[in-house]
């Protein structure tokens, strides 16, 4: 009689034990399957940015979207989800004028309530986007752009950016030709006339005069952005024969301008510095002249240190698209890390699902992996990443029929940004001091 | 002097470039009284119909100097239909309407041939440099020219005196010229204006195809390139006047040297110089330098 109510009781135990688990199986299953964050990642997926940015942009974001949504991620991110919840993402195109793009963004948080944005390339979308943001209190990571203007005299609490700033490329170079090739005394620029080609010469300029004082600037050319026709461009820069072309094109105008310098032997006369130039190297390996010097926006790309997690990233990225990510992709990627970061912070500190603010605090001054190189968010009051840059000098090997680099040289991320509370410009144009380059 | 020379053959090559991309939209305009926005699409087709053709003909390991027609006959292909259809599809419908209408009928047109390319040939960049480097350089006052670039030269020769001669010694290019005077009075000569119509808006079509082929193997052909030159060979046909194509050869001549001489001599107004020769000659001259003001009906 006992044996049969202890049986019973048993059978009652276990009964519920597997109810009990079915529901918690349910409620977590439930839980996953309702929590999700609406983010928004915003890039031109049409337009003459498409090829070289935009698109491989969003191919980086959403690969390493789908790592987080499964739980594949290495390292510090092997957690699934933001804080467990599921990333529903939404791609939207960047192209169109700079109100449209405000219009979208305020249809995306107010209309569509997305939880957070990503992306932005253009830098004047950025500067448009971020007092926006700050208003509709929507959080905001822009993730390519580079004016260093964002931050100057703005003090934000939902506006990050964790791309590097555009003057790492300017203050980068002059170190690198000082470092490589110190006998190069004269320099041209061509760069495209409007905000990013006028800042990156400027900068570039302000860093020679700091660094190599001797150096002489022969001449400065401003064909308009998307011209794609450079004849006279490439006459004048054979005549003046510069020891150094400095070029911050990218996408189409720099795969044209290297296609006309090419059929003319501009590269046998001077060295290209193309600042952007790693986004052509797997594209048009022939196209680029052997000995030019060539960066990304940072130490991405080609120039990514070998971690583990760069390793996956590079391997998972030539698997699914069938080419090597380039630069773009690297920082769409970082800015999902940063947020990913943020939000497991945030979580961990407040012990339930985090609010936006909660995450924005958590990202605010966060030091975090990224895919090559450790990410701190030390400018713009803790808003603005500081990385370090590399470059390097192309040579293309005709036997393997394959692009590579020589004299790489990684510059330290407090030798090429400004140290906190000075502006980008002023500290160029003041000596580059405080800059801590060994 | 090496500078005086290079002003010369840069500016000649640029005009040549110029008048290959305007002088379909002046020819459309001169008889059809269409400002085709849709223009800039013909162009950007016609380069990525070149770059594909160009890929897969150096692909198929053929012999490399027959890349050109390949080049020319996708251009060519490209061009008819979509003039054909374009015109018999879409603008037959519309003529009886204003002319602002048919304006923003080609800006609808553009943007949906924009998504159509999009849909073709994706984002990507398509590049056909090989017909460009194929014919080699030649050195003026010791500047390496790209043959190709001074072949545009002769093209834009050929094609410009092709056009001038069809227009002005045949008798289908008299009839068209009559349309483009009076299109009322060449109806009631008997001249079948809707196939005029046609066969203008297929050939100005073509020219714009042609004009992008050519431009594929020096450029990086992708999304966008057809809304930069529309803004350009526009400027250029304001210039030389609307619908004349002497005015789109003199126009284009104009803004090639103008553009020149600005990336020589004053770098900063490369951005703005043909912007404001077509100012100072809207100024002087509002109906362009070659254009004819409407003409008095009684």
């Amino acid at each position: 009689m006992i044996r049969g109510r202890y049986r019973n009781a048993w059978r009652v135990i276990a009964r519920n034990a597997i109810l009990g688990i079915a529901i918690a199986g349910a409620f977590s299953s439930s839980a996953w399957a309702e929590r999700t964050i609406k983010l928004a990642i915003i890039g031109y997926i049409s337009g003459a940015a498409a090829g070289s940015a935009g698109i491989p942009a969003r191919d980086g974001a959403e690969l390493v979207i789908d790592a987080i949504n499964a739980g594949t991620l290495l390292g510090p991110y092997h957690s699934k989800g933001l804080a467990g919840a599921r990333i529903d993402p939404l791609i939207i195109d960047e192209a169109g004028s700079t109100t449209q793009v405000v219009a979208n963004y305020r249809t995306l948080v107010q209309q569509r309530h997305v939880n957070a944005v990503i992306g932005y390339q253009n830098s004047g979308n950025c500067l448009a986007v971020a007092p926006v943001a700050e208003e509709l209190r929507a959080l905001t990571i822009f993730s390519s752009c580079g004016t260093s203007r964002i931050f100057e005299g703005h003090s934000y609490h939902y506006v990050f950016r964790t791309a590097p700033m555009e003057i790492i490329g300017g203050v980068g170079a002059a170190h690198y030709i000082e470092k490589a090739y110190p006998q190069a005394k004269t320099y041209a620029g061509i760069n495209q006339n409007y905000a990013w080609g006028q800042d990156s010469w400027h900068q570039f300029g302000a860093s020679m005069k700091a660094i190599d004082p001797g150096a002489k600037a022969v001449v400065a050319l401003w064909p308009k952005i998307f011209s794609g026709e450079y004849s006279a461009e490439i006459s004048t820069l054979l005549i003046d024969k510069p020891a150094i072309i400095h070029s911050s094109f990218w996408g189409g105008d720099l795969t044209a301008f290297l296609t006309q310098a090419a059929a003319r032997g501009l590269g046998k006369h001077s060295r290209l510095l193309l600042t952007l130039g790693e986004q052509n190297m797997f594209t048009t390996p022939k196209l680029i002249p052997n000995g030019s010097i060539l960066a990304a926006e940072g130490a991405d790309g080609y120039f990514a240190r070998k971690t583990p997690l760069n390793n996956w990233f590079r391997a998972a990225y030539e698997k699914r698209y069938g080419t090597p990510p380039i630069y773009p992709s690297y920082q769409a990627a970082d800015a999902l890390l940063g947020l990913k970061a943020a939000y497991d912070k945030a979580e961990k500190k407040a012990h339930k699902f985090p609010t936006i603010a909660e995450v924005g605090k958590a990202l605010t001054h966060l030091s975090y992996e990224g895919l090559g190189e450790k990410i701190d968010m030390a400018l713009g009051e803790g808003h603005q990443a500081v990385t370090a840059t590399a470059l390097g000098t192309y040579e293309y090997d005709t036997k393997t029929g394959k692009p590579t680099m020589r004299k790489v040289v990684y510059f330290p991320a407090w030798c090429v940004n400004p140290p906190p509370g000075t502006k980008a410009v002023a500290w160029i144009e003041g000596g580059l001091k405080g800059a801590k380059c060994h | 002097m090496t500078t005086a020379v290079a002003i010369l053959v840069d500016g000649a090559i640029y005009a040549s470039w110029l008048f290959l991309v305007a002088l379909g939209l002046t020819l459309t305009f001169g008889v059809m009284k269409i400002l085709n926005i849709a223009h800039g699409n013909f162009y950007a087709i016609g380069a990525y119909a070149a770059a594909s053709a160009v890929g897969a003909y150096v692909a198929a390991g053929w012999e490399p100097a027959g890349v050109y027609l390949a080049m020319a006959g996708a251009a060519i292909v490209a061009g008819l239909i979509l003039g054909y259809v374009l015109e018999r599809g879409v603008l037959r419908f519309m003529y009886d309407r204003e002319e602002i209408l048919i304006l923003l009928v080609t800006y609808a047109v553009f943007l949906i041939l924009d998504d159509v390319m999009l849909l073709i040939w994706g984002a990507g960049a398509y590049d056909a440099y090989q017909p460009d480097v194929l014919l080699g350089t030649t050195t003026i006052a010791t500047l390496p020219y790209p043959n190709y670039d001074l072949s545009l030269v002769a093209v834009a020769g050929v094609v410009g005196g092709g056009l001038w001669w069809a227009l002005s010694r045949t008798e289908r290019g008299k009839m068209l010229r009559a349309v483009i005077h009076d299109r009322e009075m060449s109806t009631f000569l008997g001249i079948d204006v809707a196939t005029v119509f046609t066969v203008t808006f297929s050939l100005g079509a073509v020219l714009g195809t042609i004009g992008g082929a050519l431009t594929a193997p020096i450029i990086s052909v992708q999304p966008g390139i057809g809304a930069q030159v529309i803004v350009l060979a526009f400027a250029v046909v304001v210039i030389g006047g609307m619908g004349s194509i002497l005015g789109a050869l003199v126009g284009s001549v104009a803004a090639g040297f103008a553009h020149a001489a600005a990336v020589h001599l004053f770098p900063q107004g490369e951005l703005f110089v043909i912007y404001a020769l077509m100012s100072l000659v809207l100024v002087m001259r509002p109906q362009g330098l070659f254009g004819q003001p409407p003409p008095r009906k009684i």
